[in-house]
């Protein structure tokens, strides 16, 4: 096990220095707008541009920018420690403001998580041992449509219904009340609506998932058994079939919370959350590298992160596995 | 008193977008306490389903279950979903083919066992589960306490498949369905399972009903014999008088096919040709006809009943071939007349 988690960490950095790369080629590559013209205000002289290139390292060629800001993320490497580097847009080090607004995507994901597990696990569940019956097709059409809705599409709809200032029925604080809210109550009814609309899909998909998986468990060889050992049908449904069809959804939860850990930047966009999701969509609209970079980073490290401890919890959800 | 189980005419329909599947079409059979059934037939012949139904275990949504089955006088077909409950497990137990997908891949093996006896028993969890260990420790698992604490995985095929006789017997169950119990193992273990079986049935005096597609399985075991075809019992026997007397063409074919002690070095084994009918459209008449080397223009049209042969009380066949002819077919057979020889032979004698 130990020797297995070692060779999968190894994995895990040779990964994150590939998003990297790929993510520097990228925007390197691209032709784009001078990051010292934006930094430069209105109005630069061409001193001035020249001044802020050098300040920057822009001068510098491309493969020695890269090892810049490899040692701007790798401690011990640079010079002026791990920080990321610093936003071409406000001069602010990248490292902070990702954990600064770290507080707030946990906030954001976990509620989202319970919220969604809560809801698509009894579904599916309860569409299963139902399958074809008329609770069955209400609750997988439903679940279709929450599927089809992109959260840009039911968070505005969301909001036209239930916000507190502008809505038809203005039940619910709505897009940047989580910046206003100053109590932790404050912040969780502010995140009421994101919860909804973030965790809608994700409940639909785990729905079907679990439905599907539970369905064709049912008809395993070791569910006859079980019937045939004289167990009641709802021990047969929920210790032996629920047991084995919901191992399969810690892969889809811990990959999926990865992703999220990583910001959620429609939501966190819609909701004006500022969380990394937020960040990182600012800084792709502005032609941020350091923070598009730094964000990048971080959410694929929570996915390689993630996916190893999935891994690693499998081996103790279904004693066949061994590393 | 009424016999341990009496299936009389049952039927078990399975209605399907192709049409209506008849997998069982009226099958009738008795067994007594402690003895030995075996049905034997192809895949597709309905041997199964015939004793998952006895179970309740076929009870979808398209089947058409009728018919009677009945267990110690009580009727099966028509219980409760909570008395068939009562019945699974405690009464009749089943053991089944593939014993590594039979068993939960996410519980150890004790674990399972003592969820059977807590099933029917009102004990502790420690009573049963020293219940399961007693069981796995009789049908001859070595260390039964620590091989409780294992997952099915961890054991080899035959000890998972003692680890299910285990289980079903655990309740010492008046009735043990085999469903194909010896097919998914290796062959030096197969004899190793029969004979297991056999004994924990002289000392549980348990009735057997083994299911098989394997004459040897049941040369082996059985009291009396039911060879199925197409959801029939075609013929139905003493083991000695099916094996030795045999009145069915299916049958002949079936003995043909398997190797024999007794039989003279050089004799070829003969498949039987064609392929088991569909069970949608069964062919009309004798449902064998199209396979039977002996088939004559009557028997496509005519569906022979079954019925007791001439002079052997205990000895029920369904063929529309005269009993005579039948004896000296087999007799002819069993000199090495070919049966495509036979069938010219048979074909030119008028229809008695």
């Amino acid at each position: 096990m130990a020797a297995y988690i070692v060779r999968r960490l190894v994995w895990v950095i040779f990964l994150l220095f590939v998003v990297t790369l790929i993510t520097f080629v990228v925007f390197t590559v691209l032709p784009a707008v001078d990051p010292a013209l934006l930094r430069a205000g209105r109005q630069p002289t061409p001193q001035l541009i020249e001044s802020i290139r050098e300040a920057l390292g822009l001068d510098e060629p491309a493969p020695i920018q890269f090892i810049n800001y490899l040692g701007q993320i790798l401690p011990f490497v640079g010079g002026d420690g791990v920080n990321f580097g610093y936003s071409y847009q406000s001069n602010t080090e990248v490292l902070p403001q990702i954990l600064d607004r770290m507080p707030t995507t946990l906030f954001l994901t976990g509620g989202a998580v319970v919220l969604w597990l809560a809801i698509g696990i009894p579904i599916g569940m309860v569409s299963a041992v139902r399958t074809g019956s008329l609770l069955d097709r209400v609750l997988m059409g439903g679940a279709l449509v929450a599927i089809s809705a992109p959260v840009y599409f039911l968070g505005l709809v969301a909001l036209y219904l239930f916000d507190d200032s502008i809505g038809r029925f203005p039940l619910l604080p709505g897009s940047g009340a989580y910046q206003q809210a100053t109590s932790i109550f404050g912040k969780a009814e502010a995140l009421i609506m994101p919860w909804c609309v973030l965790a809608a899909a994700f409940a639909a998909i785990y729905a079907r998932f679990l439905r599907g998986n539970l369905i064709d468990t049912m008809q395993e060889d070791y569910i006859r058994t079980a019937r045939a050992k004289g167990l009641s049908e709802r021990r047969v449904t929920f210790r032996h079939g629920v047991r084995a069809a919901i191992t399969p959804i810690v892969t889809l939860l811990g990959l999926d919370i990865g992703l999220l850990l990583g910001g959620a930047i429609l939501t966190e966009t819609v909701f004006n959350i500022q969380g990394i999701g937020r960040y990182a969509y600012d800084a792709i609209v502005r032609f941020d590298l350091p923070v598009v970079q730094g964000t990048v980073l971080f959410g694929a490290f929570f996915i390689v992160i993630m996916s190893l401890i999935v891994d690693i919890l499998y081996a103790f959800v279904d004693p066949r596995v061994r590393y | 008193m009424p016999p341990l189980l009496e299936v009389e005419d049952l039927r078990v329909h399975f209605e399907t977008e192709d049409g209506l599947v008849k997998a069982v079409d009226g099958i009738s059979y008795t067994v007594d306490r402690g003895e030995t059934l075996g049905i034997v037939g192809e895949s597709g012949s309905g041997k199964s389903v015939s004793s998952l139904s006895v179970m309740g275990l076929t009870r979808a949504r398209n089947a058409h279950i009728s018919g009677s089955v009945r267990f110690e006088g009580r009727d099966l077909l028509g219980a409760s979903e909570e008395d068939l409950r009562q019945v699974r497990g405690n009464d009749i137990a089943m053991i089944f083919q593939d014993p590594l997908s039979s068993l939960h891949p996410f519980y150890k093996v004790g674990k399972q066992i003592v969820e059977a006896i807590q099933a029917h028993r009102d004990v502790s969890k420690a009573q049963a589960y020293d219940r399961a260990v007693e069981m796995l420790g009789l049908v001859g698992i070595p260390e039964p306490r620590r091989r409780a604490d294992s997952y099915p995985h961890e054991f080899s095929g035959g000890m998972r498949q003692r680890a299910m006789i285990a289980m079903a017997l655990a309740n010492d169950p008046k009735l043990l369905i085999a469903d194909e119990p010896t097919t998914a193992l290796d062959v030096t273990v197969q004899a190793q399972i029969l004979d297991l079986i056999e004994t924990l049935q002289s000392e549980f005096d348990t009735a057997v009903v083994v299911i098989t597609h394997d004459l040897g399985v049941v040369a082996e075991m059985a009291d009396e014999i039911a060879v199925m075809y197409a959801g029939r019992i075609v013929e139905h026997g003493k083991s000695d008088t099916v094996f030795n007397a045999p009145e069915h063409p299916y049958t002949w074919g079936l003995l043909s096919s398997i190797p024999r002690m007794d039989a003279p070095r050089g004799d070829a084994l003969v498949p039987i040709s064609g392929r088991p009918p569909s069970l949608i459209n069964l062919p009309g008449g004798c449902s064998f006809h199209p396979r039977c080397p002996y088939v004559r223009d009557a028997h496509r049209r005519v569906d022979p009943m079954l019925e007791t042969v001439e002079g052997a009380p205990d000895h029920r066949v369904a063929c529309l071939l005269d009993s005579g002819t039948r004896r000296r077919l087999w007799s002819e057979l069993q000199q090495g007349v070919a049966p495509d020889v036979a069938r010219k032979d048979v074909i030119e004698e008028p229809l008695s």
